[in-house]
């Protein structure tokens, strides 16, 4: 039985449609990370979700209940905002405690969930404070807490990790992982960061311009992306996807006669870059970037104005430099194929 | 030279200041003088003060009723102001539409028609109702003539809070009541304060319909002092004396929350 489920939900501003028709069931317990490029609805959805925003078609089911008109304040839901919305003129014990004060909860009941959501998170020396006298970090971590104290059906965090500095986001990322590992809650995260998509979830979804492109587990997406726009989404760097009209050579790797229209993709990790004349392409090193354990080598295949570039990935330190010639070795059952309308076809079987 | 600047500055500040509080401190001191001194030319600068003014004011007629009245028609159309000007602020704020600027601007603009084009209609209005000479009426005209300064004070008070923290309340359970109990009025209580104030202020000054629509019974200070420039001729230190103990309430009022009230017009002038 699913927890939460939407049905064909849609939202237009005037006549623009921003969520198109968006269908959805989302287990209990599950991790779901909602991700797509600028604009393409998601936080749109995640607030349609928690009540913000209202939904123009379509229904959203809560434990069986159906919450489509229902008010936020009735929904049970927690939301992590991207600027946390923490209440400045209240201490972080004020600001944990404040959905339970609403709700009537006895003080006793009150101290006991905040210092133990506290203690959690590291807060604790922090609970008279103010949101002014605490960094990024910390009053982050409060709009979690406050989050947290609740218990609610549903977790929605919209971009969370945004506003904080790197080194801060991946700490703060394993925190997340780690409490929801430990707290079994159903989570719905909003995010641009496929890095978080795929560290962070049990499932991902896919958006792009108010529709769902594909929805799975982040390795699902990752080795059998349902189009292209899907493919190049996931994974660091883009995957490399070729035209094959501009390059049928690489067409040719698969074996005569097996694409000759649409698209090949192929991951920088399935690309092998070797001495000149020994692999399957000729190309020339345009750059090299070296990120100490990785190195990516683009190379271009081809000439200026009929050719790619082609980025392979190595974990050894490279032995090329930018003019070198080289060949580039494929492996044809690492190929993806999409038509031309960008959809991924079966894989060439090899 | 920074000398010789700061110089023309202080004298330049203390002219101007003089200018601006030199009829108060003319009807403070006509106060308390005779009628004749009052009238003298050359005007009197050295005399002996006297209380017999203020004594007259208050045999001849009934202070505490209008400063009664005062009070009552500035304090309800101060509240009742704040009831329904807060809720539109709040509208117009967080729930912006295409509309929301021409409302506002619409507003303002009912302040730009002087007050004496709409004497008829409410006179007759008054009339019909059979409200004229009442502390209902009164109110009433006072919290609609006040309306459009308090949603916009309201508006761009209101401004400065960030929606996020609303949505927070609202997703911890809040209702708009609840919305605007624990999240607005703590983080506006300055804007809210000083539009409350210069209600009170506009409204403890305002003349023009006291004068018509009230008289005896509801009358306000405002009718008090103009009952003195009678048909028999203008008792100068007479009508010092009740505007003095006319405008003193507020002038106190004032002092005490200066800060507040140039706050309160200033803000979101300078970003």
């Amino acid at each position: 039985m699913s927890y939460l489920r939407l049905r064909n939900v849609e939202k237009h501003f005037g006549d623009v449609k921003v969520i198109k028709g968006v269908d959805l069931t989302i287990e209990k317990g599950e991790f779901v990370v909602f991700v797509g490029p600028s604009g393409c609805g998601k936080s749109t959805l995640l607030r349609m979700i928690a009540g913000l925003t209202d939904i123009n078609v379509g229904s959203i089911e809560l434990d069986g209940r159906d919450i489509t008109r229902l008010p936020s304040s009735k929904r049970d839901l927690a939301m992590v905002f991207q600027s946390y919305a923490l209440y400045p003129h209240m201490s972080v014990f004020d600001n944990m405690s404040f959905a339970l004060r609403l709700a009537n909860v006895n003080k006793a009941e009150i101290q006991e969930k905040v210092t133990r959501a506290a203690e959690i998170l590291n807060l604790t020396q922090y609970l008279q404070r103010t949101p002014k006298d605490l960094s990024g970090g910390q009053r982050q971590r409060v709009a979690i807490g406050r989050a947290i104290v609740r218990a609610p059906k549903v977790f929605l965090f919209d971009e969370p990790l945004s506003n904080l500095d790197a080194a801060l986001r991946g700490q703060t990322r394993i925190e997340i992982a780690t409490l929801h590992r430990d707290l079994g809650a159903t989570t719905i995260y909003v995010t641009h960061d496929q890095v978080e998509a795929m560290t962070l979830a049990d499932r991902v979804v896919v958006l792009r311009d108010g529709l769902i492109e594909q929805v799975g587990s982040p390795l699902e997406l990752y080795d059998r992306p349902a189009n292209r726009f899907v493919a190049q989404f996931i994974g660091t760097p883009q995957m490399n996807v070729v035209d094959i009209a501009q390059l049928p050579a690489l067409s040719g790797v698969l074996g005569a006669g097996q694409a000759t229209d649409g698209f090949i993709g192929v991951r920088p990790e399935f690309v092998q870059v070797k001495a000149a004349g020994d692999g399957q392409m000729d190309a020339r090193v345009e750059l090299v970037e070296s990120l100490g354990a990785d190195t990516l080598i683009y190379a271009r295949v081809g000439s200026k104005d009929r050719g790619a570039q082609i980025v392979a990935r190595q974990n050894t330190r490279a032995t090329v430099r930018p003019g070198d010639s080289v060949a580039l070795q494929f492996a044809p059952e690492t190929f993806h194929l999409f038509d031309r309308n960008g959809k991924s076809l079966a894989r060439a079987a090899h | 030279m920074k000398l010789l600047l700061l110089l023309v500055r202080t004298l330049a500040a203390w002219s101007i200041t003089l200018l601006i509080v030199f009829p108060l401190i003319w009807l403070a001191l006509t106060a308390f003088k005779t009628e004749l001194q009052a009238i003298s030319v050359p005007p009197t600068l050295f005399f002996a003060p006297t209380m017999e003014n203020f004594t007259e004011v208050n045999l001849r007629s009934d202070y505490p009723l209008y400063a009664k009245n005062s009070v009552i028609t500035s304090v309800l159309s101060t509240l009742l102001g704040l009831a329904i000007a807060a809720p539109a602020a709040y509208s117009m704020t967080f729930f912006r539409t295409r509309r929301t600027r021409d409302i506002l601007l619409w507003m303002l603009s009912t302040k730009m028609m002087p007050a004496v084009g709409a004497l008829l209609p409410v006179y007759v209005m008054a009339q019909a109702a059979g409200m004229l000479d009442s502390i209902a009426a009164l109110t009433l005209v006072f919290t609609l003539s006040n309306l459009p300064i308090m949603v916009w004070m309201l508006y761009s008070g209101f401004k400065e809070i960030p929606p996020d923290i609303l949505e927070a309340a609202r997703m911890d359970g809040a209702s708009i009541w609840g919305e605007f109990r624990h999240v607005i009025r703590p983080l506006a209580m300055g804007p809210l304060a000083s539009t409350g104030l210069l209600c009170l202020v506009l409204s403890w000054n305002e003349a023009f319909w006291s004068l018509n629509l009230s008289s005896a019974k509801a009358g306000t200070l405002a009718v008090l002092i103009a009952s003195y420039a009678s048909p028999e001729g203008l008792f100068w230190a007479k009508l010092s004396a009740a505007s003095l103990m006319a405008i003193a309430p507020i002038v106190v009022v004032g002092w005490f929350s200066q800060k507040q009230l140039v706050q309160g017009l200033t803000f979101g002038a300078v970003k």
